[in-house]
Formats: C-alpha cells, sequence, structure tokens
C-alpha cells in the first residue's frame, strides 16, 4: 500500500487573492518580514498498487487528467510506503 | 429548432433555461440527463448554471467526465451550437472545447447583479442580432468567474476574433471599474475558432422577460434561431 499526498498550487503567473489576504492578516497579527503568501490544496491517496513506479506513473495520469488543471495550476507530489 | 438542456447533479439554472425556450421562444426543448449519451435531432445544447458536483475540486472539473460530454464533444466538432451558461462555461472550460480557465472572483465575493457588458463580436451564431458594440443589461451570479489565459492564448482570441463579450459600464467603457470579478480584459464570455461554441458568465436567461427587469437576453437566444432559419443563412 502507497500514500501519495498530492499538493496542487496556483502558478506564479496567476494572481492570488487569497494567499495576499492571508498575508495582510498576518501582517496585522505582527509578523514581519513575510515575503509571499500563496495558498493550495493538499489531496491524499491510499493506492494499493505492487510497486512505488506503478503509484507514481497512477497518480501523475491523475493529476493530469483530473486532478490540477495546467493552465492555473501546478502540482507536485510525493509517495510512501504505508 | 429543438433545443436539449442538459442536467448535471447540481445544476440549477436548467429550468429558467428549458422555461425561456419553450414558453418565450416557443420552441421544442427536452431536459437531457448528463448520463445520456444521444444527441440526435437537437440543433443546440444549452450547458445550463449552477453547481455541478457541487463545484467540488474545481468548478466543472467533475462534470466534464460525466458520459454526455463526449457527445457534446462531437456535436461541437461537427459544427452543433453549444452554449454553456456560467458553470456551462466553467464546463466547456475544463472540457477543452474553449480555451483558458477560469479563477475566483479577485475580490473572493460571490456576486449576484446586474451588470453591462459590450458585443466584441456581432458576426457569431449567438450574437448576430446584436450590433457591434451593443450593450446588453444581463445578470451575473457567480463565485469563479475570473476569465484568465495565458499572454499566447490572449493573442490568439484577439486573432481570431473570439471575444464575444466584455463588462462594460453604461456606455460601454470596459475598464477596472466596470470589471466585476478581475476577468482578464473583462472577458465575459467568448466563443471558440468555429464559432458554434459559446461560453458566458453572465445569465441570459434571467434577462428574456420584462417583468424580471431586462430583455436583453433574448438577444442571444433569437440569434440562434435566426441563424437556424435557412433564409437568413449567409
Amino acid at each position: 500500500m502507497f500514500e501519495a499526498k498530492i499538493y496542487i498550487t496556483l502558478k506564479e503567473t496567476v494572481a492570488d487573492p487569497q494567499g495576499l489576504t492571508i498575508k495582510h492578516s498576518l501582517e496585522s497579527l505582527g509578523y514581519k518580514g513575510l515575503q509571499k503568501v500563496r495558498i493550495g490544496k493538499l489531496i491524499t491517496i491510499r493506492l494499493d498498487v505492487k510497486s512505488k513506479k506503478e503509484a507514481e506513473k497512477q497518480i501523475k495520469e491523475m493529476c493530469e487528467k483530473l486532478l490540477a488543471n495546467p493552465i492555473i495550476e501546478n502540482y507536485n507530489f510525493k509517495i510512501e510506503e504505508a | 429548432m429543438r433545443f436539449a438542456v442538459v442536467v448535471f447533479p447540481g445544476s440549477n439554472c436548467d429550468q429558467d433555461c428549458y422555461c425561456v425556450i419553450k414558453d418565450v421562444l416557443k420552441q421544442p426543448v427536452e431536459y437531457i440527463w448528463h448520463k445520456q449519451t444521444n444527441l440526435d435531432n437537437f440543433k443546440c445544447i444549452i450547458l445550463p448554471g449552477g453547481f455541478s458536483y457541487g463545484d467540488y475540486l474545481r468548478t466543472g472539473a467533475i462534470a466534464r467526465f460525466s458520459p454526455i460530454m463526449s457527445a457534446i464533444v462531437e456535436f461541437a466538432q461537427k459544427g452543433g451550437l453549444v452554449i454553456g451558461i456560467c458553470n456551462g462555461f466553467q464546463i466547456l472550460l475544463e472540457t477543452g472545447l474553449l480555451p483558458g480557465a477560469i479563477l475566483r472572483n479577485k475580490n473572493l465575493h460571490f456576486i449576484c447583479k446586474y451588470v453591462h457588458i459590450k458585443t466584441e463580436n456581432n458576426n457569431t451564431p449567438f450574437t448576430n442580432l446584436c450590433e457591434q458594440n451593443q450593450i446588453l443589461e444581463i445578470p451575473i451570479a457567480h463565485n469563479e468567474g475570473n476569465y484568465y489565459i495565458d499572454e499566447k492564448g490572449l493573442a490568439d482570441l484577439k486573432k481570431n476574433n473570439q471575444i464575444a463579450f466584455r463588462y462594460c459600464d453604461k456606455q460601454g467603457n470596459a475598464d477596472e471599474q466596470s470589471n466585476p470579478n478581475g476577468a482578464l480584459e473583462n472577458i465575459a464570455g467568448i466563443v471558440n475558432k468555429k464559432g458554434n461554441v459559446l461560453g458566458m458568465m453572465p445569465h441570459p436567461e434571467r434577462a428574456a422577460e420584462k417583468v424580471l427587469g431586462s430583455e436583453d437576453g433574448l438577444f442571444i437566444f433569437r440569434s440562434i434561431l435566426q441563424r437556424d432559419n435557412p433564409k437568413n443563412e449567409h
């Protein structure tokens, strides 16, 4: 069994008003030196396949087909044995 | 002219579209459940607004894999007329029948109000009864209406005259002040290269009877009928 953690973030070229609002909020709480705040999604998937390689192949395919929209989003993932 | 209104789990403007086609335009219309795959005998497919699959993951991302969508892609490739309104537009973008993507509104609010849009291209099956630059008053109701496309994509849209509508003020100025949701260059609606697929965030079906405040949406629906009348083919 493998567990994938998939992180989906807006591309750098895409504005992220939620991230900006959180940045302002953190600043109003007194935190200094904040350079940038961006918000994204975390999706975890447990997968019953034979090898890590097979898990990687499937997760990549899922990201490209459904989980991320390549026009506005980037994805990356980590897979660990679970 | 026979219309189909596609119903996804979570569609909520399907009945408004149905009512406008049947009672205002007096045309035959049927609901098509998203699991169906047959679009024979229809001339125009409407993808209505709403929250298909609860907007989970991204707006339109899951509806895009409904069985009906392959039939709609084929229908569109053969030149059939397809109009996606609000969530329907979002589904068409996810499907790839239209270029670009939709982001959350810049101000992070759900916006529900009348806006003005300017007809940027009146040479489409959906706008042929509008004057060039005609201003229409039509409501929007969305949380994700902020149209985005990369630079190259935007250049292509302009080159092929694919921008159908831009948000503007009463006088027709399309600027930051008249942009309700942050959409790139005030884009409110686009067509595909061939011009037979339209996606738009404003709801023409909510502006199709005087008693509701505006009839400007009828310019769009009546343009579709005009296109279908063989006498008017050009």
